[in-house]
């Protein structure tokens, strides 16, 4: 007789994302259908109503900013992350690069934003700078506007794209190129045609990793944005603690969380098949990866 | 002719401080199948790869058609590579592999679908057009590989061990196809390899190449029974190598005087001055082997040894026979007239070997293998 091992295997993980996944969920669904207690919290009595306050125009106004922010500040992440993941693959110490690539994890992430306050403030060392070098006589605003706040999710998430565009590019097989290259393509042609359709498990991987996780960002948009760069979850977190609305907070997670997977299962489909083979071969297949997301919502 | 002559000369290529190439010079003929042939590490690949424009040349000029080609990319150069490793592109068909460098172009479909299926059919392949390269044997991306290099119409064609990745039965079968493949497309063929059965089998001229260095040039059977040196008698087949000092000339002959052997009459074709230290190259198939004695001819060269070891192969029988003066020697026997009852010789038997004096070259010795080939016995070709 055989015995299904598997199942018993696969119990500490079934527990794990029952408890901290699948409840919580659970919780949030089931307190966006509830009434709002006056003081936070809710009564058991099922409505409709978050739902129907979703559709308020400076909450849909957030959400199309979110969108916005967090494809552009993909986009830029990607871009950056390319070349970077492009050149540690190719170069001779690997392991020295990932490193460097890893050590800003050393530091909590609150106060790597505080550093770029420190860094791009009024009184900040970038002013400083320009100001030693003559270039203006007062400051520059530089923080509490988009642009800061895509600026520094950028640097937040550069890691999560570079580690899986490394991986793939590794084990991309360079005499491709030089094929390429033999039968008539320059150097971009190359590129584009060759390189970049067999990594495309790597970047599904790297853009889901980052878009993700910025679509529910909180705390940069906290610190470096000020209230005209507001995104969805400081909007979710102001339900929670200012308003005291809790349904309506559960409802705009659920907006949240459906539409970022309709993001990613969309984008993993369309992936998916034009470059079957390659993810699969690469094993970082997007269903793998999103099962190891950065929860949304943390910075 | 289609195809491009190609001229390398002077080149020399380094990789930090190793010498990969040491001043390498060809003169390839259009449409000639040219072989470079040489153990592996040599540098065939480096040169291949100057010749493509992948690497540049620290010194010396390629030139294609007469025309300078150094400092031209890859992309710019009439010449396609088969790599040693396919390099099939794994996201694409065997049909958009083939179309890859028409695409680039933008070609029409209908062309594109022409050219394609027109070179699929070159190398049998019409069948496997809309698979992926991962469900193709190695023999069938070998072909696709093929295909891909040429629907460019390149005039030259570059082939890195192409065939170093299949087993045997399909080398041989792959070998005959390139070879009427180059004769159906006319075009120059340089083809790398390390295995002197192909080169000799499908070349016009090889190159012998070591350690950087073009040891020789020539045809197939110039390379075989003329080798220049004792490196190219040793890597190109299985030879006997004897060392000795030329003791007198007379005409195409010279007489050299071998350690423990006695003078043994030999064909001299290059330089072979009095006095000087040189290795008489006998291949093992020319040796008659005997249990009684021929008899004294003259330019017939006479040893007695007793048989060492009897390997038998089916067509033929290989011998090492130890040599009464010492040494050993290796002798091939056809067993062409096995049924007529030839006398079997087993170990420990008495014979003698003969052999004509136009069957044995003096050859350049190698200062270095000098020492170790004393008399030595055939050697299997280096790896
Ligand atoms: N990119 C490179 N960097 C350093 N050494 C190399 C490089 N390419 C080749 N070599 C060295 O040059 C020598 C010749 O290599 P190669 O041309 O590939 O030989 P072959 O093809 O005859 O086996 C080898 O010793 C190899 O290690
Ligand atoms: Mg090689």
């Amino acid at each position: 007789m055989t015995r299904n091992y598997g199942k018993i295997y696969a119990g500490p993980q079934a527990l794990w994302l029952t408890v901290f996944f699948a409840a919580p969920l659970a919780i949030i669904v089931a307190y966006s259908f509830m009434k709002r207690d006056l003081y936070g919290g809710v009564l058991p009595q099922a409505s409709l109503e978050a739902y129907r306050s979703l559709a308020n125009p400076t909450l849909l106004s957030v959400a199309w900013r979110t969108l916005w922010v967090s494809f552009i500040a993909t986009v830029f992440t990607i871009l950056i992350a390319l070349p970077c993941g492009y050149s540690i693959a190719r170069s001779g110490n690997q392991a020295m690069r990932l490193f460097l690539v890893i050590v800003p994890f050393w530091t909590n992430f609150l106060i790597r934003i505080y550093a770029w306050i420190a860094i791009l403030g009024n009184e900040g060392f970038l002013n400083d700078l320009l100001k030693i070098l003559g270039l203006r006589t007062n400051s520059v605003q530089f923080l509490y506007n988009q642009g800061a706040v895509i600026l520094v999710l950028v640097y937040m998430y550069l890691p999560y794209a570079i580690l899986p565009l490394f991986s793939t590019i590794d084990k991309f097989d360079f005499t491709l190129l030089e094929a390429a290259r033999d039968l008539g393509a320059t150097r971009m042609q190359a590129l584009m045609k060759v390189l970049i359709p067999n990594i495309r498990g790597g970047l599904v991987t790297a853009v889901l990793f980052t878009f993700i996780p910025i679509f529910g960002a909180y705390a940069v948009p906290l610190l470096v944005g000020g209230k005209d760069a507001y995104m969805l979850g400081n909007v979710i977190a102001d339900q929670v603690t200012k308003t005291r609305n809790w349904p309506l907070a559960s409802s705009i997670s659920m907006g949240v969380t459906v539409l970022t997977g309709l993001a990613a299962v969309i984008f993993a489909a369309t992936s998916r098949r034009t470059a079957q083979h390659v993810v699969e071969d690469s094993g970082i297949g997007p269903l793998s990866a999103t099962a190891g997301i950065p929860s949304g919502g943390q910075a | 002719m289609k195809g491009s002559d190609v001229t390398v000369s002077g080149i020399s290529k380094s990789f930090g401080a190793f010498k990969a190439l040491k001043g390498v010079s060809l003169e390839i003929k259009k449409g000639e199948f040219f072989s470079l042939l040489g153990p592996s590490g040599c540098g065939k690949t480096t040169l291949l790869r100057v010749i493509a424009g992948f690497e540049e040349p620290d010194s010396g000029i390629v030139g294609i058609d007469g025309r300078d080609v150094s400092g031209l990319p890859p992309d710019k150069r009439r010449c396609n590579t088969v790599f040693q490793s396919y390099a099939l592109f794994p996201h694409l068909t065997v049909f958009e592999n083939v179309a890859f460098p028409l695409r680039l172009k933008r070609l029409p479909n209908r062309l594109v679908r022409e050219l394609v299926m027109k070179h699929l059919s070159l190398v049998q392949l019409e069948g496997h057009a809309e698979k992926r390269p991962s469900m193709l044997s190695g023999g069938q991306k070998q072909r696709v590989a093929i295909a891909r290099a040429l629907i460019n119409e390149p005039s030259v064609l570059l082939l890195d061990e192409p065939l170093s990745a299949l087993d045997a039965k399909l080398r041989q079968r792959m070998l005959v196809e390139l070879d009427s493949i180059h004769d159906k497309v006319g075009i120059t063929f340089i083809y790398v390899t390390h295995d002197q059965q192909e080169a000799l089998s499908v070349s016009d001229r090889i190159a012998v190449m070591d350690q950087g260095l073009v040891l020789q040039i020539g045809s197939p059977q110039q390379i075989y029974e003329n080798p220049a040196s004792d490196f190219v008698a040793r890597f190109i087949g299985e030879t006997n190598i004897f060392a000795g000092v030329v003791a007198s000339r007379e005409g195409p002959f010279a007489t050299v005087e071998c350690e423990g052997l006695g003078p043994l009459l030999v064909e001299a074709n290059g330089e072979a001055p009095l006095g000087a230290r040189v290795s008489v190259a006998v291949r093992p198939e020319k040796i008659r082997i005997a249990a009684e004695s021929p008899g004294a001819r003259p330019e017939l060269n006479v040893l007695s040894g007793v048989v060492e070891e009897p390997i038998y192969s089916g067509f033929q029988t290989k011998y090492i026979i130890h040599l009464a003066g010492g040494g050993s020697v290796t002798v091939f026997r056809q067993h062409a007239n096995w049924s007529e009852g030839v006398p079997d010789l087993k170990w420990k038997d008495e014979v003698y070997l003969s052999w004509s004096a136009r069957d044995s070259v003096v050859v350049e010795s190698d200062a270095v293998a000098n020492d170790e080939v004393v008399n030595g016995a055939a050697r299997p070709p280096a790896p």
